[in-house]
């Protein structure tokens, strides 16, 4: 596990040179020391470096106030950066705002919507704000794949706010973008529109299309993600594959179910840091997955020779939410 | 360039128009059909003739000024605030369209707007009196002069406001007093010398004097001057909107 900051950084450091030696030349999207500070003197991002690759889905974790809309509203054209540079398509945001913000599409995290259009116009006048020429067919496939297509006509005030969400999505797809925002889009939905959003997500990513999303949910990150980056107070604490994050970060704890109850952990068994829980029943071993020794093995020895037995034995793994909350908690 | 989005924009500032037609068009018919009858009626009938124009006619190219600037600034102001305010901004700043074709778009369609507005007040006003244009072609210059300018200003208006109090403020308490104090509905001949003097210090006295030029070849400043003056002001007005772009003033962080 990593205990410290000093490691968080080096950890990061890794992430980084991994990805700059791996995968360059598929960025879509490269940040480099990025930062924005509000007046008088707040850091909302700090010296942010980061690339984002071709076709895969990419989520930004980190509690509110983190900095992830920041970021993304920079990127967007939205929000001016106070140093630093970004490249989207290896063209400047800036000098370039043209070409890039043409490639991508936003889906906010309010659901800012018009309220007297209809759905139909709304995303017509998005499509044409990108540049695009009208293309009813092309309105018309995006709002059948969003199930909008019976609500065409409708004032958008008359929506739920499931379908108004839909319609942010609709409107951001109006331009055929190759890269998509998301800015917590499953933010009050219930359960099962966000399955219907991790679909449409999915399906985008089958198009071609590179998919950056903000959550703190952090189920959301583990189902959709590809590779997952971390932020807090402004830094980018870490960004790693996901299933390489959790094969890294992961705990596991070994649960063993005893046959008589403890009254407390004997002295000899300290080094272990074993918790007893479930009123004294059961014994809770973390270990690190990562170590050359996971410690088992001399673990149960010891046990056995303690005379303490046990009915059953389980192991679980740790959730991206642990990893995550460790990560957040040490480095604040 | 651009043109899709500036399409894009104006259509929808006109379709808002179309959607709100009383707003828009009929209350303003309706309030210069009320100011025909309070002042072409009951003022007129005391002052028949102003340098040979029957006061109903002198009256009209005022109010078409006092319709037209008050709501090309209503236009454009609420236009670009209302995104502002509900956060569909986030649209047109992330879109790939340059401060210059935003302005088009919005101004565009306010402008529009007012110029339609003037032109059913002038078709309303001649229901009620005898009117003769000496000058279309200054007269169409001026009303689309103003229009812009107007609409800028609007704009401006609308990028500053962070309320719908703000967005009033200037519309009730700036230009009202002025269109009314600049000679809508008097020559500033007629006020005594301090007056004049005064009133001169008014931007409007320029707009409606010129104006009103090119109805009856009749102006309490010289034509030019005039329009020196609606340039001046829609320069102040581009230069001003420049900046706001520039700086990012109230519309990005």
């Amino acid at each position: 596990m990593i205990k410290t900051i000093d490691e968080f950084v080096t950890y990061g450091q890794e992430g980084f040179s991994w990805m700059q030696t791996k995968n360059t030349n598929r960025s879509v999207i490269q940040i480099k020391n990025l930062s924005k500070t509000y007046p008088p003197d707040f850091k909302a991002l700090n010296e942010i470096n980061l690339e984002i690759e071709h076709g895969e889905i990419f989520a930004l974790l980190g509690p509110n106030g983190a900095g992830k809309t920041t970021l993304i509203s920079i990127i967007c054209g939205i929000s001016n950066p106070t140093s630093g540079r970004v490249l989207v398509n290896g063209k400047n945001i800036i000098s370039d705002f043209r070409a890039t913000r043409a490639i991508i599409g936003l889906v906010p995290q309010e659901l800012t919507t018009d309220a007297f259009e209809t759905v139909w116009d709304t995303v017509s006048f998005t499509r044409g704000l990108f540049g695009k020429s009208r293309n009813p067919a092309y309105i018309e496939k995006i709002l059948r794949q969003l199930t909008l297509w019976d609500k065409k006509d409708d004032k958008i005030m008359s929506l739920s706010g499931g379908m108004k969400r839909r319609v942010l999505i609709a409107k951001a797809l109006s331009h055929e973008p190759d890269i998509l925002f998301l800015d917590e889009p499953t933010a009050g939905v219930d359960v099962e529109l966000r399955k219907d959003m991790w679909e449409i997500v999915r399906g985008l990513q089958k198009t071609g299309v590179t998919i950056i999303l903000t959550t703190h949910y952090i189920d959301e990150a583990e189902e959709m993600a590809d590779r997952i980056g971390i932020i807090s107070k402004g830094e980018l604490i870490l960004v790693e594959e996901k299933s390489t994050l959790m094969k890294k970060l992961g705990k596991k704890q070994l649960a063993l179910e005893l046959q008589v109850k403890l009254k407390k952990v004997p002295k000899k068994l300290k080094k272990y840091k074993l918790e007893l829980v479930n009123d004294g029943n059961c014994l809770i071993y973390t270990y690190d997955t990562k170590a050359k020794h996971t410690g088992i093995t001399a673990l149960l020895s010891e046990l056995s020779d303690a005379g303490i037995k046990f009915k059953d034995l389980n192991t679980s793994k740790s959730s991206l939410e642990d990893i995550f909350v460790n990560l957040v908690k040490e480095k604040t | 360039m651009n043109i899709e989005a500036v399409k894009a924009i104006y259509r929808f500032e006109m379709a808002r128009a179309r959607r709100t037609v009383f707003q828009s068009i009929v209350s303003p018919v309706i309030s210069t059909a009320l100011y025909f009858i309070v002042f072409g009626s009951a003022i007129g009938s005391r002052i028949t003739q102003i340098e040979g124009i029957t006061y109903g006619s002198f009256i009209v190219p005022g109010l078409i000024m006092l319709m037209v600037l008050t709501q090309s600034i209503a236009n454009a102001s609420f236009g670009i605030y209302f995104p502002k305010f509900t956060g569909t901004i986030y649209e047109i700043l992330s879109a790939p369209i340059s401060s210059f074709e935003i302005v088009l778009g919005y101004v565009g369609a306010a402008a529009t707007k007012s110029l339609i507005l003037g032109l059913i007040i002038l078709a309303t006003a001649h229901l009620f009196v005898p009117l003769e244009i000496l000058h279309p072609f200054w007269m169409l210059s001026f009303l689309v002069l103003t229009c812009i300018t107007f609409s800028l200003f609007g704009f401006i208006i609308g990028v500053w406001a962070d309320g719908f109090e703000k967005l009033q403020i200037i519309p009730l308490l700036m230009i009202t007093p002025l269109v009314f104090l600049g000679g809508t509905f008097y020559s500033i001949s007629m006020l005594p010398p301090f007056w004049q003097t005064v009133s001169f210090f008014n931007p409007v006295v320029y707009l409606v004097s010129g104006f009103r030029w090119s109805f009856f070849e009749m102006a309490d400043v010289n034509v030019w001057f005039s329009l020196a003056m609606i340039g001046f002001f829609l320069a102040l007005c581009m230069g001003t909107i420049w900046w706001i772009f520039k700086t990012g003033y109230e519309i990005k962080d």
